[in-house]
């Protein structure tokens, strides 16, 4: 496993003051926190940031991390000296620390301040049923991304995922297992919703139910719509006689296409309402259609001709009139 | 690796999805006292007078939860919690604005004058 420079990873000197450090990782805290920031990182760094101010806070784990050394640099392979991790440590509990990051904690961090040390918040929120002895306690949360295409949103979809879940042995030793789950998606999710898996995180000890599974649902990019809460948008290209004359095109929707009458005299920008054929709901979004009237090459000379005689024909028609000129 | 189970379904947090108070505490793992207090802060906007009588909405799940993270990483206090919530949802919507004009916007070419 790979040695960690908490100090480094709060921007503290190794001699930095209990204050010193407190400023430095609320500082840190507020721009990585995953809620506020949006830096790409955000999640990964807030880890790191949360998991260096739990032992350098504290003056106990501190002195035991500083035990380790200055030689060390961070990256630097490392194996804990004998007498680390198993007990040392082994019975604090952060109770500030969030079950999500109590879980995510480094193996670097565990092989110094044991499982439980890193397994700590629990008693946070979701709530060890009896400290101290005969353990028996909720799982923690989590929460996952999963990515789908806005037909999946519209149709629903199944998705099979794969998530690291801690599972603590007879021992009371914490390891981590892969789960994979398939998960209905209910057809009419929108984009930065959750859902809720009761009890699917695991991690639960003596018996007890597993944490929560968040899933936050996120859209790829679609190369024709755009979805907006449930309404979905769509840019309509048409000729410049499909816009004078009126015209009915087929267009598409998430539920296949539908015909739709582009009303004569129509301009570019204009947008048409299809009711009811955006993502699906109680309230089911709409199809916005942005009219693009998109000029045909005029390359050849009968092309040309015939522009030339729209031209002629249109001599007294001024573009720019509403600009005054 | 175990086999994977058939589709789960879970509960989609939206507006439709509705939780009673003791649903909400027990979900989030918070006090009802901690509830109430988000509720006279202006936090959370329950349907129903009296806490007997309270339904929240699922979306009201991730603000609690939100919240909790908040107040503990960054150790709020509620008003100040309940601030960086508006902030955040102000960001949200004005960068969906953002990316919406965007696309409004288009390449360009430089012009001879």
């Amino acid at each position: 496993m790979e040695y960690k420079d908490y100090y480094k990873i709060l921007g503290v000197a190794r001699d930095a003051s209990q204050d010193d450090i407190k400023r430095a990782y609320r500082k840190l805290a507020r721009k990585y926190h995953p809620d506020v920031s949006k830096e790409p990182d955000a999640e990964q760094h807030f880890k790191e940031v949360n998991e260096a101010n739990e032992v350098l806070k504290d003056p106990e784990k501190r002195a035991q991390y500083d035990a380790l050394g200055t030689g060390w640099h961070a990256g630097d392979e490392f194996r804990p000296p004998p007498g680390y991790g198993a007990g040392a440590g082994r019975w604090q509990r952060a109770e500030r620390m969030s079950p999500e990051e109590a879980a995510q904690f480094s193996d670097f961090f565990s092989s110094i301040f044991g499982d439980l040390g890193g397994m700590g918040g629990m008693g946070g929120d979701g709530g060890f049923g009896a400290r101290g002895g005969g353990f028996a306690g909720r799982g923690a949360d989590q929460t996952a991304r999963v990515r789908i295409s806005l037909e999946d949103a519209y149709h629903g979809a199944t998705r099979q995922l794969s998530l690291e879940v801690p599972e603590v042995d007879a021992q009371g030793r914490i390891a981590s297992r892969t789960r994979t789950l398939n998960v209905r998606i209910p057809p009419g999710v929108t984009e930065g919703q959750q859902i809720r898996l009761a009890g699917q995180a695991g991690g639960g000890i003596g018996g007890a139910a597993g944490g929560d599974l968040y899933l936050e649902v996120e859209f790829a990019p679609h190369p024709v719509f755009r979805a907006e809460g449930r309404d979905i948008h769509l840019r309509l290209p048409i000729a410049p006689w499909e816009a004078a004359l009126g015209a009915t095109v087929s267009v598409p929707t998430l539920g296949g296409k539908v015909s739709l009458k582009i009303p004569a005299g129509a301009q570019s920008s204009q947008r048409l309402r299809l009711k009811g054929r955006g993502l699906p709901g109680k309230t089911p979004g709409d199809e916005y259609v942005q009219l693009e009237i998109v000029n045909p090459p005029a390359t050849s000379d009968a092309a040309r001709a015939a522009f030339e005689s729209l031209a002629e024909r249109f001599k007294a028609f001024n573009p720019r009139a509403k600009l005054g000129i | 690796m175990t086999e994977p189970q058939a589709g789960i379904s879970g509960d989609l947090l939206d507006e439709q999805l509705a939780l009673r108070l003791a649903e909400l505490t027990q979900v989030c793992g918070v006090s009802v006292e901690q509830v109430r207090a988000m509720v006279a802060e202006g936090m959370l906007h329950p349907r129903g007078t009296a806490p007997e009588q309270w339904v929240f909405r699922g979306i009201e799940v991730i603000r609690v939860r939100r919240a909790l993270r908040l107040q503990r990483d960054l150790e709020l206090n509620l008003p100040g919690t309940a601030l960086a919530l508006e902030l955040i949802d102000e960001i949200e919507r004005l960068r969906c604005r953002v990316h919406r004009l965007e696309q409004h916007l288009g390449g360009w070419l430089d012009a001879d004058a």
